[in-house]
């Protein structure tokens, strides 16, 4: 009776500290700006059908495309067995559901292990992909220490965690009356000297490995890149649905511009503060969308979207994934701020400045190409844009060149110093040939 | 044989005095305007639109920059009075719909405008022009001279991925009967040619290469001796790449508008 005891301890400790840290992750992300994102729903349901489990966005990419599958497929799936062993460890039974399904069991099982045969070469060429292939988006400078390290564990963890279930099934496979499942089958031989003592036992350790190491998983997933799993889903669902080229209007500065060109507005009349934002742009996390924020930790640092910049392509030192990794950096530290003192201390820190230069931020060329080439719907332009948003109307620090270009429109309506009156310069004794094929 | 005329340019505001209004307008744009090369395509988009009888005007000394380089630069403050100011001047000449020849000013007029009180149907002349083919109202395929040319097109980012327009430029391009081809970087793929995001106004950041001349590589690759462009900032950009590399005499770079004028000896 000692073992459902523990599996259920084990099981309240690893799914609570989960839900305290998503809590933390939910908070964080609504520390950002208010942004409406729930209309539609039927498009949004259908974007995040295609994108999010059709995985439509990875195959353009055939080879990591192909593989991404394989590891997507088979956790999905593997995870109704995981279903299966949760209900063992609470009630004391081992496998529950053989019984109930019959030869459908033996099919299921053997099904799985294929996923997982897949899985495993897919952990295998993806690791190989990332430390002996010379692949440039994975040797990015952003791309060292912590980040390079955690890609490795992830991968590492889940070839653990199949491996304990073939070990656990490859015991049983030599047990009588146990077994009979397709790949473990093969592998019987593996353990063929081994005593039914040291099978059992060698049983025991791999569902334990196995269930713990789940568990692990589950609290290292929103620590790591790979939370992707879940908010992927998520950040599709709430993805901008508008063309990628339409900028949102900002409603603050509606607001006083209809004050400024209403002749009959009252200038001197109290405005409402609560309707004025703390500052035009971001200069820090909390002053960019929410959804900024959920794209930040949906973020899983592929780097499709900096192998596709055309400013990252050019030496320039904008690189659309570091965007993502220092917008998440941020907030994570502004969490653990808020975390330690009930509410956020002024660290003297903020993403623009400490974390991504204005540098970085106007070599953009809002070509959309990252937001194109992100599997997940990431939009790292609108980060930039509320960088730039922050300099050109809170800090008034922009290139001269750019001030010389408000000026021009602002004086005679065009980006260039040309007087408005010659607009129609390029209309005078406009000569065209009549001759023409058509007539 | 090739006779020439004096085209006149309706202004919305001539239309009006006359009690008449434009079935189209015409938004040139600054580009369109101001820039000698870009001239040359308003030029070719308006003899098009002449021959074939729509009745277009433009808004001339009206008309002002949309916002959009102060927009993509973060001065919102700027784009918006600007809207503001052309929305006015087109809901007082009831303007409905509107083609403009910069996927820029398309770009902002289509999908920010509406949100400050501007909805208009608007258009890229490519979309118009390839419409205007479908109808049988513009021929250009009877022995252009660029029947079998090797030409490539460049996708401007404002029209490609920022809007999804990526089959009418090609299929004008089919219509013209040149040998399209493809560069490795193309439609949703397509790299920028370095001006978008207001970069058109200033210098680009330190760097170990000019975007458009990694771009321009891209189109010497597939060895064409036309680049086609539908927007007049990819014309600038592309022109000084192919400059640099010292191939202009070999190859050139017409916007889509120019290509089909051309073809309908509208212009040389």
């Amino acid at each position: 009776m000692l073992s459902p005891i523990l599996f259920v301890i084990i099981a309240a400790a690893g799914i609570g500290l989960f839900a305290r840290k998503v809590g933390k992750i939910r908070r964080n992300i609504f520390l950002g700006q208010p942004l409406q994102r729930s209309d539609r729903t039927a498009a949004r349901w259908a974007t995040m059908a295609r994108v999010a489990m059709g995985q439509s966005k990875m195959v353009t990419r055939p080879v990591a495309g192909f593989f991404h599958i394989l590891i997507y497929v088979g956790f999905v799936l593997i995870n109704l067995e995981v279903l299966e062993i949760i209900l063992d460890g609470v009630s004391g039974n081992h496998r529950l559901f053989k019984p109930l399904l019959g030869d459908f069991y033996y099919f299921l099982i053997s099904f799985f292990e294929v996923l997982g045969v897949g899985v495993i070469l897919a952990c295998i060429v993806f690791l190989w992909r990332r430390n002996v292939q010379p692949l440039a988006r994975f040797k990015g400078p952003e791309l060292t220490g912590w980040p390079r390290l955690d890609a490795n564990l992830i991968l590492l963890i889940e070839l653990v965690l199949m491996s304990a279930l073939f070990g656990m099934n490859i015991a049983e496979a030599n047990m009588p009356e146990q077994g009979g499942y397709l790949v473990s089958n093969l592998l019987a031989p593996l353990f063929g000297g081994m005593s039914p003592e040291a099978l059992h036992l060698t049983e025991r350790i791999c569902w334990w490995l196995h269930i713990i190491g789940i568990f692990a998983f589950l609290n290292y997933l929103p620590y790591s890149k790979h939370f992707h799993i879940i908010l992927a889903f998520p950040n599709t669902w709430y993805a901008q649905l508008e063309p990628a080229g339409q900028f949102s209007n900002m409603e603050s500065v509606k607001k006083e511009v209809e004050l400024m060109m209403d002749p009959n507005a009252n200038p001197y009349a109290a405005t409402d503060p609560e309707a004025t934002p703390a500052r035009f742009g971001a200069k820090d996390v909390m002053d960019l969308p929410w959804k900024s924020l959920l794209d930040a930790y949906s973020c899983t640092e592929c780097g499709r979207c900096t192998s596709v910049c055309p400013a990252n392509q050019t030496g320039k030192l904008l690189s659309p994934r570091k965007v993502m990794m220092d917008t998440r950096d941020r907030l994570e530290e502004v969490g653990k701020n808020i975390d330690k003192n009930g509410s956020f201390i002024d660290d003297g820190k903020a993403l623009l400045g400490d974390y991504i230069t204005a540098e970085e931020a106007l070599a953009c060329t809002t070509c959309n190409a990252c937001v194109e080439a992100c599997p997940v719907l990431i939009n790292p332009v609108s980060i930039l844009t509320e960088l730039r948003r922050y300099q050109a109307m809170e800090a008034s620090q922009v290139p001269s060149e750019w001030a010389l270009m408000f000026g021009n429109i602002e004086n005679n309506g065009a980006p260039w110093q040309f007087p408005a009156a010659d607009r129609l310069g390029w209309a005078d004794n406009l000569e065209v040939k009549t001759s023409n094929p058509s007539a | 044989m090739s006779a020439t005329k004096i085209l006149h340019i309706n202004t919305m505001a001539e239309l009006m005095a006359k009690g008449e209004q434009a079935e189209i307008l015409f938004w040139v744009g600054c580009a369109g305007s101001f820039d000698d090369r870009a001239k040359k395509i308003t030029k070719a988009v308006a003899a098009i639109l002449d021959q074939v009888g729509i009745r277009f005007a433009v808004l001339g000394t009206e008309e002002s920059c949309t916002g959009d380089p102060a927009k993509r630069a973060g001065n919102e403050f700027l784009f918006q009075m600007q809207a503001m100011q052309n929305i006015q001047v087109m809901n007082m000449y009831e303007v409905k719909k509107i083609v403009t020849a910069c996927p820029h000013c398309f770009n902002t007029l289509k999908n920010e405008y509406p949100g400050l009180g501007g909805d208009y149907e608007v258009v890229h002349h490519a979309t118009l022009l390839q419409q205007l083919i479908n109808e049988g109202r513009l021929r250009v395929a009877d022995g252009g001279p660029f029947k079998g040319k090797r030409i490539t097109f460049h996708d401007s980012c404002y029209l490609g991925r920022a809007n999804g327009i990526y089959e009418a430029p090609r299929q004008l391009l089919e219509a013209l009967d040149v040998e399209l081809v493809e560069m490795k970087r193309s439609k949703t793929n397509g790299l920028c040619c370095g001006a978008g995001g207001a970069q058109m106004f200033k210098e680009a950041e330190k760097g170990t290469k000019e975007v458009n001349i990694e771009r321009i590589e891209d189109a010497l690759e597939v060895q064409p001796s036309v680049v086609a462009a539908a927007c007049p900032f990819c014309m600038t950009m592309l022109s000084d790449g192919v400059k640099q590399k010292e191939r202009e005499n070999e190859i050139k770079v017409y916007d889509l508008a120019e290509l089909i004028a051309q073809a309908n000896g509208l212009i040389d």
